[in-house]
């Protein structure tokens, strides 16, 4: 009994015991639960906030230029009407260095631009501020007393003030511009999150002498390989500074060199006294540093370490973007280029300079489709916000105006997607679904015609003007049709037009009638085709010539390519250029091509965006060249679009003729042997404007998917389509295309017989395409130069003969091959 | 105690009584003691054995009765806040990664009653809010109870209202928390700050080197890349809540606040006096209540904050402080706020574009205010009003997701490479574009593609493609799958000798989707994937292919097209092979994806869809039909003419009957993968590709592509 008792008292006591001590997570269950609702909240709302601070007191306070922001330092009335800027004239005393020269040529022929200082919101100075380094040559002395002489300065007041360098050796402060900017407006390179002054100064690029102006270089990588495999996964090649203000990060990167897939190599040579001054790695690092190519590396590894050198920012992170070489920062508090509005997550990976043992495992760890991510994007900031300093500047003034107020919104999808803010206006509209880019919507709107009428040719039922608005008509998609009369002759009355259906309207819109279009020097200009009338109200415009030739089916056909293809040019005239070797110019051909790059506006489908970037975007030199030429508006088109969308136009189904054939004795524009020399000179003048050559070929054409198939016509949806295309057989055959038929002939000719003599006769057709056939024999000559494989066995005959007519190859002779073109 | 263990008990106990040895009674009682003994230190065995267990999770019951802690004057320096910090100046990344490298690791101090040598309290009772904040805290991934292991760590001390705690107290007590370290990766809360009559934007605490996440900022005192911008928490705002967009709302802006600046109140009555119709101008009632809001003019009440309902946007002022509770009130109605706030840090500003869905007017330019808000379109109204819903529900919709939200800007910051993109954070998930080739290029005709021939045993017709294949320019390397599983491939020697790599892959298994696993072979990114018996393609032909795919490299570019339709009667889409005058797909038995779409088909592809390709043996073509057009939402693009890919001799009843079943089952797949996908992706389109020459009355000689088109 007493051992049961004992026994019974021992379980116990070791019951209690584990209460106590083992059995706390039990205890909750015996608590009760908290709650929330027991608990008061941190505000009560009824005694909340029943004052204000009387507005406008901070600003008083707040006189320190450390301390700017829009609302303080900035005159938001100079810009109400429109946002300008004024650049000040030329000192003759100094000359600019050629970077800023650059920039403010830029600034010159911009669309920003005014030369009146009262219509200006931003001034920029013609002094040169951007190396503001005491040591270097481009230094301005007494930059403050020049300042002081400036009729607008006003403490810099609504300035903007561009700088790459600043502070000097041995400290290189980073707000040490040597000068008092005071209120302006700092664009600088290398800022540090410290200093920017938020929602005021702008982060900007380091960018190398050589930068060009306009246009510049295509990213390096011309394919998206997938998986992205290079031959170094991480590369740095540069100068590394044994003492001093940032030279930490760049003396230990050798840690991570592990020759196979990490290069790092550093050298301390460079400077006068190097030798004074280095350390007992630099002979071994310079051993290594010569070794490897930076260039090289540069093209053939998936990331690029970007440290900071003196300043936070360097050359290399621009070099990176553009070889495609995903930019691993290590520049700590750093402040990227234009990041109020860019998201460099999307294209760059941050690592942090006292985790530098860590970037292999950082750059390791990003999975292959976050890499093609990474690297496309590179390209599409490079594309489109740094490879010239005239996007840098637009950039940096876009940022600008974004802040002023009553400006459209325009939100970080349009700034970090394709094509960009640079050609998405905001202007335009605020509704991205108003743009051609970012729409997948499946329902469109029918189209609007745009008849350009030049020649004023009398409306009869038989005229081609007549026919072709009666063939607009009858398409299942048009919402109206608008003709832009700007003939001197008077547009034939309403009752004179042909029947349309009842929900087509006609609008005739006269331009010397018409004042609310434009100012009055474009009155009459060849432009206003492309004007954003306000009758346009569908997306989509179908531009036509008076004496275009079109089908219905061709139409409706035409219109539901674009519809898949909303932001390119849809059409029928195709037309290439080509360069010019030997004259090392431009060419324009209208010529039967395997290819083509242009698709004229005389017979397209294009969205009327295009309309009001042509009219509000476009550089005034741009307009300037059409307006005296009277004449390229169809291919400032096409390089307009071919440069937002970096695709090619194109060109559906088999017409080429596309105009009808003017009678003997009338003018036409078209048939003016001046007509193609002057297209020529404009495809040079805007590739000059535009500072490269925007336009892209294509090598294919869209037709119906049953087009010529052996099946009944019957089953065809677009079966008017087929008859189309071999009504003129004659114009074909004469209009054979002169640089394809010598290539083609070429690789003939190499392949299939051995010969060492060759002719090639250029036909000209009539008189006055004596200059065309000229032209012509000298781009064979050149061809043949350039791609016969055994010039020494050939000989080549070329030449020009007249008035002959025409009828494709003919062999003569099994060994001697004659091409006639 | 159970009744089980009262017999084993008495077994015992009998069992002892029974025996002959009595001696024994002590050694099962030694026992019985030893046993529980062991019992007992088992937890704390445990305990040892395990690290990260070591540590106490702070709990919260209890919380009237907390442990005190006195603090005594001669506790440690109080230093300032520093208002030069940045992130990689102040913030001690050596204390993260502790707990691996793509996670920060947070630890929330034990609750603790600070008291003074006199007993007075440093702040009230922990208020719900931040109850609700440490709760969130501790119940995510982030959350660590191991002090030394932490990479953050958050003071539980309540310190969201200033006016509810004792400045000086509260700094004290905040420096004698054990890991304080002059404020070193520790994180203030605070959501009201400042007091009369200064009421500073950022909380009067001498926090050192800590980061404060705080409402109300201005950027003059906020630490770029250090601070976080918080929203004022309105405890009003799940009143206010909207499920949808559809509300019916008669005002186009709302002016809702108590005690507006007289100036910008004056301003808006005359805004209010010109467009009586469009602004509703709002203030306190006599009786000021919170939830009841008077007209200025007529004195008509409102409830509030269900008014906020009824208008499109809302204003925001600033009142005393920057930071104000209408913010999140008018968010929680769907109104799009319009702040007249100028130099405000706006919450979570670094990551959240608040351009996306809001309205800034400067407070000098407040007149302009109905020009401004009539030069907005509808539709970007609508959109505006999606992106808040979105937005809200995500990152402010309560305590717990404004947490998050904080945690998350950490972990973004301390893990850059990890960090989430503008668009992941800001778009809806509908909006953010998938596409993978994104950057509009056209690759050199030099790189050339690959063609990667899947193949079971037809050795024959195997060769005969392959020596046509090779005939094509641009083809860079020939890849065979074999899938027959006993049969060995022929022999690299057997092959026709042709001037380009072969490479033979011997599968693993008997399956469809070997064809489109991303080989490493394949060094192109244009993969040409062809079946073994398409021997009917001229060079030219696929040449061109290669050309146009050049020019729309992220679609399928190929040969045989087929269709979907919808069929009326059985309500299910049908798979169609007719001569159409639409096509939605193109076959991969002929055509050329990037070599991406194999990466996606073998890793991202729904499970249900690759298995019933596999199992079935059949429709993986469409399958990555519908993959390509349920990213990118294009349809694929036919090239050239139609062509024969039959054979001409198989015309027999029974290939007829087998074709409908054939027919049949990939109507099926259609069907299936219909429901996979949760909607129809495919898209149709009624064009194909040509050379730019074909057909025309020109002389075959001179076309690029003269071989295109015969059957």
């Amino acid at each position: 009994m007493q051992a049961k008792r004992r026994y019974l008292l021992v379980c116990l006591v070791a019951f209690l015991t584990f209460c106590y001590f083992g059995g706390y997570h039990f205890r909750g269950s015996q608590d009760i639960l908290l709650d929330i609702e027991e608990l008061a909240s941190y505000i009560s709302l009824n005694t909340i906030d029943t004052g204000y601070l009387v507005r406008g007191r901070e600003s008083n306070l707040i006189d320190d230029k450390k301390n700017c922001g829009m609302e303080t330092c900035f005159d938001f009335s100079k810009c109400e009407k429109d946002f300008r800027v004024y650049v000040y004239p030329q000192e003759d005393s100094s000359m600019p260095s050629p970077s800023y020269l650059k920039l403010l040529n830029v600034l010159l022929e911009s669309r920003y631009y005014t030369a009146d200082p009262r219509e200006a919101c931003i001034f920029v100075l013609s002094i040169d501020t951007l190396d503001r380094d005491r040591l270097s040559n481009d230094y301005v002395r007494n930059m403050q007393s020049k300042l002081q002489r400036l009729p607008h300065w006003n403490n810099g007041l609504n300035h903007v003030i561009f700088n790459l360098y600043s502070g000097t050796w041995p400290n290189y402060t980073e707000n040490d511009l040597d000068f008092d900017y005071g209120k302006a407006i700092l664009a600088k390179a290398s800022m540090s999150e410290n200093h920017v002054r938020a929602g005021f100064d702008i982060s900007i690029p380091l960018f190398h002498k050589v930068h060009p102006a306009k246009g510049g270089e295509p990213g390096a990588p011309s394919a998206n390989n997938f998986p992205l495999e290079k031959t170094y996964l991480l590369a740095f090649k540069g100068k590394r500074y044994v003492h001093g203000i940032g030279s930490d990060t760049r003396n230990s990167l050798y840690h991570l060199h592990n020759r196979k897939d990490i290069i790092m190599v550093t050298t301390c040579r460079h400077g006068k006294s190097w030798k004074d001054m280095k350390d007992d790695r630099c002979d071994e690092d310079n051993k290594e540093y010569d070794k490897y190519d930076y260039e090289t590396l540069l093209q053939n590894s998936t990331f690029c370490l970007v440290p900071r050198g003196r300043r936070l920012g360097s050359f290399r992170f621009l070099e990176a973007l553009q070889a495609g070489c995903i930019p691993v920062l290590l520049s700590n508090s750093w402040s990227l280029p234009f990041s109020q509005v860019i998201d460099w997550n999307k294209a760059a990976v941050w690592a942090d300079e006292r985790l530098l043992l860590q970037v292999p495992h950082i750059v390791r760890s990003l999975a292959p489709n976050k890499i093609l991510q990474l690297r496309q994007q590179t390209q599409v900031l490079w594309d489109r916000y740094f490879s010239s300093i005239e996007k840098i500047v637009h950039t940096t003034l876009e940022i600008i105006r974004e802040r002023l107020p009553k400006q459209p919104i325009r939100d970080g999808t349009v700034w970090n997607n394709f094509p960009g803010a640079l050609v998405t206006l905001s202007t335009y509209s605020d509704s991205p679904e108003d743009f051609p880019f970012y729409s997948e919507k499946d329902e469109r709107m029918g189209f609007t015609a745009v008849i350009y009428c030049q020649l004023g040719n009398p409306l009869s039922s038989n005229s081609p003007l007549y026919r072709l608005v009666t063939y607009v008509g009858k398409s299942k998609y048009v919402a109206k049709i608008l003709i832009v009369w700007s003939s001197e002759k008077r547009p034939a009355s309403r009752n004179r037009w042909p029947g349309l259906p009842l929900q087509v309207p006609l609008h005739i819109i006269q331009a010397s009638a018409n004042s609310n279009i434009g100012n009055e020097q474009a009155k009459s200009s060849i432009s206003q085709r492309f004007y954003t009338h306000k009758e346009i109200e569908t997306e989509a415009i179908l531009s036509l010539d008076e004496d275009t030739i079109l089908t219905t089916d061709e139409i409706d056909f035409a219109f539901t390519v674009w519809k898949q293809f909303p932001d390119r040019i849809v059409g029928y005239p195709g037309r290439s250029h080509y360069w010019d070797d030997s004259k090392s110019t431009w060419g324009y051909t209208s010529k039967w091509t395997n290819d083509y790059s242009i698709v004229l506006t005389g017979a397209a489908f294009y969205h009327r965006y295009y309309n009001y970037l042509y009219t509000e975007w476009l550089s005034p030199l741009l307009h300037k060249t059409v307006e005296q030429s009277q004449n390229c508006e169809d291919i400032l088109m096409n390089f307009l679009v071919s440069h937002v969308t970096r695709r090619p136009p194109i060109k559906v189904t088999q017409r080429k003729q596309y105009k009808e054939q003017p009678s003997a004795g009338s003018w036409s524009p078209w048939n003016d042997p001046d007509h193609f020399i002057q297209r020529q000179t404009c495809l040079n003048t805007f590739a000059a404007v535009f500072g490269y050559m925007p336009l892209l070929r294509s090598n294919l054409r869209l037709d119906p998917v049953l087009f010529k198939d052996p099946v009944s016509n019957k089953r065809k949806k677009y079966r008017r389509i087929e008859l189309v295309g071999s009504e003129n057989l004659n114009s074909c055959i004469r209009s054979a295309e002169m640089r394809t038929g010598i290539e083609m002939f070429i690789e003939n000719a190499n392949s299939s017989f051995k010969q060492d003599k060759v002719e090639i006769r250029v036909y000209k057709e009539s008189r006055n395409e004596q200059r065309t056939a000229e032209m012509q024999k000298g781009i064979a000559s050149s061809l043949w130069k350039e791609q016969n494989p055994n010039p020494k066995a050939t000989k080549i005959s070329i030449r020009v003969s007249g008035g002959q007519k025409l009828s494709g190859i003919e062999n003569t002779k099994s060994d001697f091959k004659k091409v006639k073109i | 105690m159970s009744v089980s263990t009262k017999s084993a008990f008495s077994k015992v106990y009998s069992l002892t009584k029974a025996s002959p040895y009595k001696k024994y009674r002590n050694f099962f009682f030694v026992l019985l003691l030893i046993s529980i003994f062991i019992a007992l230190l088992v937890p704390f065995t445990n305990f040892s054995s395990d690290v990260s267990k070591n540590f106490e999770r702070i709990d919260f019951r209890n919380l009237k009765n907390l442990p005190l802690v006195k603090l005594t004057n001669s506790a440690s320096v109080l230093a300032p806040k520093n208002p030069l910090c940045n992130h990689w100046d102040c913030f001690n990344i050596y204390r993260c990664g502790h707990t691996g490298h793509d996670r920060i690791s947070v630890y929330v101090y034990p609750l603790r009653k600070y008291i003074d040598e006199d007993g007075i309290q440093a702040s009230e009772q922990l208020s719900r809010e931040y109850f609700s904040l440490l709760n969130t805290v501790i119940n995510s991934k982030y959350y660590t109870a191991n002090p030394e292991e932490a990479c953050i760590f958050i003071p539980s001390i309540d310190t969201l209202n200033q006016d509810k705690i004792q400045l000086n107290l509260t700094s004290r007590a905040l420096s004698s928390l054990p890991h304080w370290r002059n404020g070193e990766n520790h994180i203030v809360f605070n959501m009201v700050s400042g007091s009369f009559p200064d009421f500073l934007p950022s909380i009067e605490l001498d926090t050192g080197n800590a980061m404060i996440a705080g409402a109300g900022f201005d950027t003059l005192t906020f630490r770029q890349n250090f601070d976080i911008s918080l929203p004022v928490f309105s405890p009003a705002a799940k009143s206010a809540e909207v499920k949808d967009i559809t509300h019916e709302r008669s005002w186009l802006v709302t002016s809702s606040q108590l005690n507006v600046d007289p100036y910008f109140l004056s301003e808006l009555q005359q805004l209010k006096r010109r467009h009586a119709e469009y602004v509703l101008v709002l203030n306190a009632c006599r009786s000021h209540e919170y939830a009841r809001r008077c007209d200025v003019d007529d004195e008509k009440t409102y409830e509030y904050p269900a008014v906020l309902r009824r208008s499109i946007f809302c204003t925001v002022f600033r009142g005393e402080r920057m930071g104000q509770v209408v913010l999140l009130e008018a968010m929680a109605a769907n109104c799009l706020p319009v702040i007249v706030m100028d130099g405000h840090v706006m919450p979570f500003s670094t990551i959240i574009d608040w351009k996306h869905f809001s309205v800034f007017v400067s407070e000098n330019h407040l007149s302009t205010l109905m020009e401004v808000l009539n030069g907005i379109s509808e539709k970007r109204i609508r959109q505006m009003q999606r992106t808040l819903l979105h937005v809200y529900k995500e990152y402010f919709s309560s305590m717990e997701k404004i947490t998050l939200t904080t945690l998350d800007i950490l972990q973004d910051r301390v893990y850059p490479h990890l960090g989430r993109t503008y668009d992941v954070i800001n778009l809806m998930p509908e909006e953010i574009n998938l596409n993978p080739l994104f950057f509009p290029i056209t690759s050199p005709k030099a790189h050339g593609f690959t063609a990667v021939i899947l193949t079971y045993d037809r050795v024959e017709s195997l060769f005969t493609l392959v020596e046509r294949l090779s005939k094509v320019p641009s083809l860079m390397k020939v890849v065979v799958v074999w899938n027959h599983q006993k049969k060995h491939p022929p022999s690299l020697s057997a092959f026709p000798k042709i001037p380009k790599p072969i490479n033979i892959i011997k599968t693993k298994a008997n399956k469809l989707s070997n064809r489109f696993y991303p080989y490493k072979e394949i060094e192109t990114e244009a993969v040409l994937h062809i079946d073994d018996d398409i021997v009917m393609l001229t060079s030219d032909e696929v040449e061109f292919a290669y050309e146009v795919w050049r020019e729309f490299p992220d679609r399928i570019v190929g040969f045989p097209s087929r269709t979907h339709i919808w069929d009326n009667s059985s309500q299910k889409w049908k798979y169609e092979s007719e001569w159409t005058n639409e096509i939605s797909m193109v076959l991969t038995g002929a055509a050329f994806l990037h070599k991406y779409w194999s990466f996606l088909y073998t890793n991202f592809l729904p499970s249900e869809v690759k298995d019933w390709a596999d199992e079935q043996m059949n429709c993986e073509d469409i399958a990555m039909n519908f993959l390509v057009a349920n990213i990118t939402n294009k349809p694929p693009i036919k090239v050239t003419p139609r062509k024969k890919f039959k054979c001409p001799e198989c015309t027999s009843n029974e290939m007829l009957s087998a074709d409908m079943g054939h027919m049949v089952a990939r109507s099926q797949c259609v069907d299936a993968f219909t429901k996979a996908f949760g909607r129809m992706p495919l898209k149709s389109v009624e064009f194909r590709a040509d050379p730019v020459l074909f057909k025309d009355p020109f002389p075959e000689k001179l076309k690029r592509f003269n071989d295109i088109g015969s059957l």
